[in-house]
C-alpha cells in the first residue's frame, strides 16, 4: 500500500502544490491538509511546504505555529511522526520548538533564489536515508530569512549528536552559521531544511532530480518503521 | 489636467489634502496662486454635499479645476446631470475623466488596434475587457497583459513597485484565470547617478518583495539605463495567468437584483487621487508632496483573495467581477454597472473602512489595494460570504443591481450615504462619454537633424586589441551586463512550472502537466530606437519580442503593450505617441498577431524633459510541448565533440541608436536597423520547424550588443566556449568589429547537434532564411575566440560580465555588517541608500562571522518582519484597473 504524506497549507503557503507534486513523483499519495483542521486523517508523513504564512507578519512562522493542525501534528512528531518542514516550513518547525535555534534575516538583506549545491552530513534522518553522508546535492535555495542562528552551545550540541543534517557548499546564501542549510531533532525524524528539494525533482523544470531523496526517503523509513 | 495642467502640479493637495485626517476636506484651496479664487472651505466643511443640496445651490462655486477639470468638461457634467454635481460626483468625474483613466488624449490612435486587428479564432476576450485571453487548447486559455505603475515608483520605489504588481495581477485574476506568473520590464535613469541606487534597489525590492509573497515566479523582463529615465524612471509589470476555457468572467453586473459584493481589504485614505494626481500630471519639483497619493499594499491579503475568488469562480458563484485599483470604487461600480446597461443603489456606509472619520468622496476615490466587487446572485450571497470565511477575506454586500429605464435607457448609478443621496449618474456617462482629443501633433523639430548624426560614421576599433577591449567593455556596461544581481531577488521556481526564465530570451511556462502544453512570453522595448524612429523603433520592439518567444521554439500568437510617452500636450511628444501606434499596429497586421490589451502611460516627463519614447511590447507563443524548448546556452559535450554554429539572418553595417555607439561615444543619432517583419517571421517559423525537429541544441536572439553579446551569453550560460570565424566580406579593417557589434534585426545565432547540420542547412534554404555556418562550440576550450581576432578565457569574460551590477548597487555588503546591527541595516535597505556599497564577499566567508553575538532569538525575530523583504511589502497600488487597456476603449 503506499504510503500517504500530508502537506499542510496554511493562509500564504506557496510551495505546497509543488510538495506534493514531489511527494506523487516519489511514488507516495499527497494528501493535502488544512491548517484550521486538527486531523491528520491518517497520514504516514507530514510535509510543511514553503511560502509565506500568514504573511510572514509578526515573525516567520510565529502564527502558524499555533494553527490547529500545528497542535496535532507537534504531538505526532515527538510520537515519532516522520515531518519535513522546507523553507517557511523550517521555520515553523523551530517556532513550535520541534527544532533548536531560529532563522533570520539573509545577512545580505535580499531575497536570494539560486541552485545550491548541499553536502548531506547526516543520512541517518527519515528524509535523508537515500543518501550517502557527504553526498553533496543541488537543489534551489529561495528566501529572505533562512539565516540559521542558535547559539554556540546548541550549535555544538547539534554537531556532536550528528543533527546537522545539510550544509551548504562553494558559497552560504544567506550567512547561516556553520554553514547549516538542514538540521534534525534528536529522534532524526523531524527535519528542517532551508532549500527546496521539491523544486529540483523533474528535469524539465528544475536544476536536477536530487531533490528527489529527500522523499524517496520518508518512504524507505516507513516500509521500514515499525507500524 | 491635461490642458490646465499648473494647478494640479502645484497644488497636488488640492486633491489629495483630504486624504490627510489633519484636512478634513476637499475644499482646502491651498494653491490659490494657479486656482481662481474660491469660496471660503466653510461650504464644503458643513457636511456632505447631497443631491438635493446640489439642486439647491446651483451657484455653489467648485474646486474642479484644482481636480484637473477643464472649464468645459465641467460645464459637460453640468449638462448631463441637469445640475451641479455633488462634492462625491465631482470626485468621480474628475477622476474617470483623468488621462489615465479616460485615455483621452490616446483613443484616437488606439482605435487602430482593433481596426487593423488580424482575423484571430484563439481570442476569447481582448479589448474592452481587464485583459485579453487567448485560447490555447480546448479546454485551457491564458491572460496576459502589461502595465505600467511609473509615477508612484519614483515617488515611493517599494511600494509603487510592489503595487504595480499587485494590480497587474487583479486584473488577470478578474478574468477568471490562475495568476501563474510575473515579468518586470525596467527602466533607470544613468547607473551610476546616486538617485538611480535609491530608485532601483526599492523597485526591485518591491517587485520581489511582493511576487515572492505572491508565489508567482518572475520568468523575464528587462533592465534599461539611460539619462531620459533619470526623473521618470519606467515600473511596467506583466501578469500571465491560466483558466479552464468554461471559467471565463466577466465584469457585466447583470442581473437587477443580483448583489453588489465588496471583498478583501478594507478601505482607507491610501492612494486617493493616485491615478489623476500621479499618473496624469508632469513631474517637478513638489513629487515628494505626492507620496500620500501611492497607494498601500499587503501582499498576503491578494494571496488570499486569489485563492478566494478562484473557489468562487469554481463553485459557479459570481455573476460579474471587477478589481479595484486606481480610481477605486468609482471605477468598479461604474464600470461594471455601464458594462450591463444596469443600474446599482449603493450603500456607502457600509463599506468596511480603515478610518471612520472618511468622507462619503474619499471612500469612493480610494484606491486602497487587494480589493474585488462581485455581483452575486441573492441566493448564493451565503455561499459567497462563507468561502471569504474560509480564506480570512472580508466580503460586504454594499449594494445591489438595478434595472435599466422603463424606457430602455441604462439604469442609474445612485449612492447613499447614511440615507443622504450623494451620487445619482448614469454610470456611461463617466466611462463611456468621456471627453476624447485629438491633441495637435508635430514632428519634433530636432528630428532631422538627429537622423543625420549617423553612428555609421563614428571611428571604430580596427585591430584585434582594440577589438577584444571593446567586447570586454561592452559585456561590462551596465545594460548589456549580467543581471543576476536583480533576477537572484525573485522566486523563479514557484509553482513549480518554470521551463525557462530570465536570463534567456523568453520565459517558458507549462500550462497543462498532462501534456507539457506550455507558452513563453517576452517583453521588449529600445527607447533610443523609437527616438530616432518611433514607427520602426516600435516595429523593432515588436519583431524583437516576437523574435525572442520564436527562439524558445514557441508559435507566437498574441500580443499586449504598454506605452510610455512624455506629455501629450507636447505636439513632438504626441507625434511620437501616434507613430508609435501605427507601427505597432501595422506590425501586428503584418505578423498576423492580434494585440489583445495594453496600456499607456503619457506624462513621463520631468519639466521640459520627456524620456524617451518607450514602447514596450509583450509577445505570448505557445510550445505544445515544453520538452520542445530551445534554451540559448551553448551545451557542454563529452569526448572532445561540438556543436556547429550558424548565424541566421543578414548583417548589415547597422550602428545608430546601438548600445556600442551609447557606451563607447554616448552618441545617439542616425536611422536604426531596418525591420522586415515577414522575414522576422520566416525567421521564426524556421526556428519553431527547427525545434520539433530537434536540430537546435541551443538558439539565441540577436539585440543589443549585437552578435559579441549573444556569443558571450551562450557561452557563459552553461560555460562552454566557442570558436568562431569572421566571414570573408567581414574581414578587412574595422569590419570585424561590425560584425560583431552590429544591431541588424531579424537574427539569431543556433547551435547544431552534429549529424543534424545538413538537413538544418537545407531546411534554412528551403525557408530562404540566411544562414552562415560561423565555428563551432568548443566544450572543452574554455574560451571565446574569434579567429584572426582575439582569444578571451571564460573566466575572464565572466568576470567583466557579472561585477557591473553587484559594484554599482551593493551585492554582500550586507554581510560585512556586524551581525548585530543587521536588524538595522535591513531597515536601512528597505529604501535604500545611493552609498556606494563594499565588493561582494564571498558567502562562505560569512560563517567566519561572529554570528553568535545574535541576540536571543525572540528579539531577533521580533525585530525581523519589520524589514523583511515580504513584510516590507505593506503598501501597493495599481494600474491594474486604474487603466483600461488603451484598446479598450
Amino acid at each position: 500500500m503506499t504510503a500517504r504524506v500530508g502537506v499542510v497549507t496554511f493562509p500564504g503557503s506557496l510551495d505546497d502544490g509543488d510538495a506534493a507534486r514531489a511527494v506523487r513523483i516519489a511514488g507516495a499519495e499527497p494528501v493535502r491538509l488544512w491548517h484550521g483542521d486538527p486531523q491528520l486523517h491518517g497520514v504516514d508523513a507530514v510535509v510543511l511546504p514553503g511560502g509565506f504564512s500568514y504573511g510572514d507578519y509578526l515573525r516567520c512562522g510565529a502564527i502558524a505555529r499555533f494553527a490547529p493542525v500545528m497542535e496535532t501534528i507537534v504531538d505526532a512528531a515527538q510520537g515519532g511522526l516522520p515531518v519535513l518542514g522546507i523553507c517557511n516550513g523550517f521555520q515553523i518547525l523551530c517556532e513550535a520548538h520541534l527544532l533548536p535555534g531560529a532563522l533570520t534575516r539573509n545577512q545580505h538583506l535580499h531575497f536570494r533564489n539560486r541552485d545550491q549545491v548541499l553536502r548531506v552530513e547526516s543520512a541517518g534522518t527519515a528524509w535523508t536515508n537515500a543518501f550517502q553522508p557527504g553526498q553533496e546535492v543541488l537543489v534551489p535555495v529561495k528566501n529572505g530569512e533562512g539565516c540559521y542562528v542558535a547559539d554556540t552551545a546548541t550549535l555544538d550540541q547539534l554537531e556532536a549528536e550528528g543533527r546537522v543534517v545539510a550544509r551548504y557548499v562553494g558559497g552560504n546564501p544567506n550567512g547561516s552559521m556553520r554553514d547549516i542549510a538542514a538540521i534534525t531533532n534528536a529522534a532524526g525524524n523531524v527535519v528542517g531544511i532551508m532549500p527546496h528539494p521539491e523544486h529540483a525533482v523533474e528535469a524539465l523544470t528544475g536544476p536536477s532530480l536530487d531533490g528527489l531523496g529527500f522523499f524517496t526517503s520518508v518512504l524507505k523509513h516507513l516500509v521500514g518503521a515499525p507500524a | 489636467m491635461t490642458t490646465h495642467p499648473d494647478p494640479v502640479r502645484d497644488t497636488p493637495e488640492a486633491y489629495s489634502a483630504p486624504s490627510q485626517p489633519a484636512e478634513p476636506s476637499l475644499a482646502q484651496p491651498v494653491a490659490p496662486a494657479a486656482a481662481p479664487a474660491q469660496p471660503a472651505p466653510a461650504v464644503w466643511t458643513e457636511g456632505v454635499d447631497t443631491v438635493p443640496r446640489a439642486d439647491g445651490t446651483p451657484g455653489e462655486l467648485q474646486p474642479y479645476t484644482e481636480l484637473g477639470l477643464r472649464d468645459d468638461e465641467y460645464d459637460r457634467i453640468r449638462q448631463i446631470l441637469g445640475r451641479r454635481p455633488t462634492q462625491s460626483e465631482l470626485a468621480m468625474y474628475s477622476i474617470m475623466w483623468s488621462e489615465h483613466c479616460s485615455y483621452k488624449s490616446s483613443k484616437v490612435h488606439l482605435r487602430q488596434f482593433g481596426e487593423k486587428a488580424p482575423p484571430s479564432d484563439r481570442m476569447l476576450a481582448g479589448i474592452g475587457e481587464n485583459a485579453g485571453v487567448v485560447q490555447i487548447s480546448d479546454e485551457l486559455a491564458v491572460t496576459f497583459k502589461v502595465e505600467s505603475h511609473n509615477h508612484p515608483s519614483f515617488v515611493e520605489p517599494y511600494q509603487g513597485a510592489a503595487t504595480g504588481v499587485g494590480g497587474i495581477v487583479r486584473d488577470i485574476l478578474a478574468m477568471g484565470a490562475r495568476p501563474i506568473a510575473v515579468m518586470d520590464p525596467l527602466r533607470f535613469g544613468a547607473a551610476d547617478h546616486p538617485d538611480t541606487a535609491r530608485v532601483l534597489t526599492g523597485v526591485v525590492a518591491g517587485v520581489g518583495g511582493y511576487g515572492n509573497c505572491l508565489g508567482l515566479p518572475n520568468i523575464g523582463g528587462e533592465l534599461v539605463f539611460d539619462p531620459s529615465y533619470q526623473g521618470n524612471p519606467l515600473l511596467n509589470a506583466l501578469c500571465l495567468g491560466v483558466l479552464p476555457v468554461s471559467r471565463l468572467q466577466n465584469k457585466a453586473a447583470a442581473g437587477p437584483g443580483n448583489v453588489v459584493v465588496l471583498m478583501g481589504a478594507k478601505t482607507g485614505r491610501d492612494g486617493i487621487g493616485g491615478v489623476s494626481v500621479l499618473a496624469s500630471a508632469t513631474f517637478d519639483e513638489g513629487s515628494e508632496a505626492r507620496r500620500p497619493a501611492v497607494q498601500v499594499g499587503d501582499p498576503f491579503t491578494e494571496k488570499l483573495l486569489i485563492e478566494a475568488c478562484l473557489e468562487l469562480y469554481d463553485g459557479q458563484l459570481v455573476v460579474g467581477i471587477q478589481d479595484l485599483g486606481g480610481a477605486g470604487l468609482t471605477c468598479a461600480l461604474t464600470e461594471t454597472a455601464a458594462a450591463a446597461g444596469t443600474g446599482m443603489r449603493v450603500w456607502l456606509e457600509r463599506v468596511p473602512l480603515r478610518e471612520p472619520s472618511m468622507d462619503p468622496h474619499e471612500i469612493l476615490a480610494s484606491e486602497s489595494q487587494e480589493r474585488m466587487l462581485l455581483v452575486v446572485e441573492p441566493d448564493k450571497l451565503d455561499a459567497v460570504l462563507k468561502t471569504c470565511e474560509k480564506w480570512g477575506v472580508l466580503a460586504t454586500a454594499i449594494g445591489e443591481v438595478t434595472a435599466p429605464e422603463p424606457d430602455g435607457r441604462p439604469g442609474r448609478l445612485a449612492i447613499t450615504w447614511q440615507d443622504h443621496l450623494v451620487v445619482d449618474v448614469p454610470p456611461g456617462s463617466l466611462v463611456d462619454d468621456g471627453p476624447v482629443y485629438a491633441r495637435p501633433m508635430r514632428e519634433p523639430a530636432d528630428l532631422i537633424l538627429l537622423q543625420a548624426d549617423r553612428a555609421e560614421t563614428l571611428p571604430r576599433p580596427a585591430d584585434p586589441e582594440a577589438l577584444r577591449e571593446t567586447v570586454l567593455r561592452m559585456i561590462a556596461s551596465p545594460n548589456l551586463a549580467d543581471k543576476t544581481w536583480v533576477t537572484e531577488q525573485y522566486d523563479r521556481y514557484v509553482l513549480g512550472n518554470t521551463v525557462l526564465a530570465q536570463p534567456e530570451d523568453g520565459g517558458v511556462i507549462r500550462v497543462d502537466e498532462r501534456t507539457g502544453l506550455g507558452v513563453a512570453l517576452s517583453l521588449d522595448g529600445n527607447g533610443r530606437y523609437a527616438r530616432l524612429d518611433p514607427y520602426n523603433g516600435t516595429k523593432l520592439a515588436l519583431a524583437e519580442a516576437y523574435r525572442n518567444v520564436a527562439v524558445t521554439g514557441a508559435k507566437p500568437i498574441a500580443v499586449t503593450n504598454c506605452l510610455n510617452f512624455g506629455s501629450p500636450e507636447d505636439p513632438g511628444v504626441m507625434w511620437q505617441f501616434a507613430e508609435a501606434v501605427r507601427g505597432l499596429a501595422d506590425g501586428c497586421l503584418e505578423l498576423g498577431i492580434p494585440v489583445t490589451g495594453g496600456n499607456v502611460s503619457f506624462y513621463n516627463q520631468t519639466g521640459a524633459a520627456a524620456i524617451h519614447p518607450t514602447p514596450v511590447v509583450g509577445v505570448l507563443g505557445v510550445l505544445d510541448n515544453v520538452a520542445d524548448r530551445v534554451p540559448m546556452g551553448f551545451v557542454p559535450r563529452a569526448g572532445g565533440d561540438h556543436d556547429q554554429l550558424y548565424l541566421l539572418g543578414e548583417t548589415n553595417v547597422e550602428l545608430s541608436g546601438s548600445e556600442w555607439a551609447w557606451v563607447t561615444h554616448e552618441h545617439l543619432g542616425g536611422i536604426p536597423p531596418q525591420v522586415d517583419l515577414l522575414r522576422e517571421k520566416a525567421l521564426a517559423d524556421l526556428l519553431a520547424e527547427a525545434a520539433r525537429v530537434g536540430h537546435l541544441a541551443s538558439a539565441h536572439d540577436l539585440s543589443d550588443g549585437g552578435l559579441a553579446q549573444s556569443l558571450v551569453e551562450s557561452c557563459l550560460r552553461r560555460g562552454v566556449g566557442a570558436r568562431v570565424a569572421v566571414p570573408e566580406q567581414f574581414a578587412e579593417g574595422s569590419m570585424p568589429f561590425v560584425y560583431l557589434f552590429s544591431e541588424s534585426a531579424t537574427r539569431a545565432l543556433v547551435s547544431v547537434p552534429r549529424g543534424h547540420d545538413k538537413a538544418f542547412a537545407a531546411l534554412c534554404a528551403e525557408r530562404g532564411v540566411p544562414f552562415e555556418l560561423i565555428g563551432a562550440t568548443d566544450p572543452s576550450g574554455g574560451a571565446l575566440e574569434v579567429h584572426g581576432q582575439f582569444r578571451i578565457g571564460l573566466d575572464e569574460l565572466r568576470t567583466a560580465h557579472t561585477e557591473t551590477l553587484p559594484r554599482l548597487f551593493g551585492g554582500a555588503a550586507a554581510v560585512e555588517v556586524p551581525a548585530p546591527a543587521a536588524g538595522v541595516a535591513g531597515a536601512v535597505e528597505a529604501v535604500p541608500l545611493p552609498v556606494a556599497q563594499a565588493e561582494p564577499v564571498d558567502p562562505a566567508e560569512v560563517v567566519s562571522e561572529p554570528i553568535a553575538s545574535f541576540g536571543p532569538v525572540p528579539q531577533t525575530g521580533a525585530v525581523e518582519p519589520i524589514e523583511s523583504e515580504q513584510a516590507d511589502t505593506a503598501a501597493e497600488s495599481d494600474t491594474g484597473v486604474t487603466e483600461p487597456s488603451p484598446d479598450e476603449r
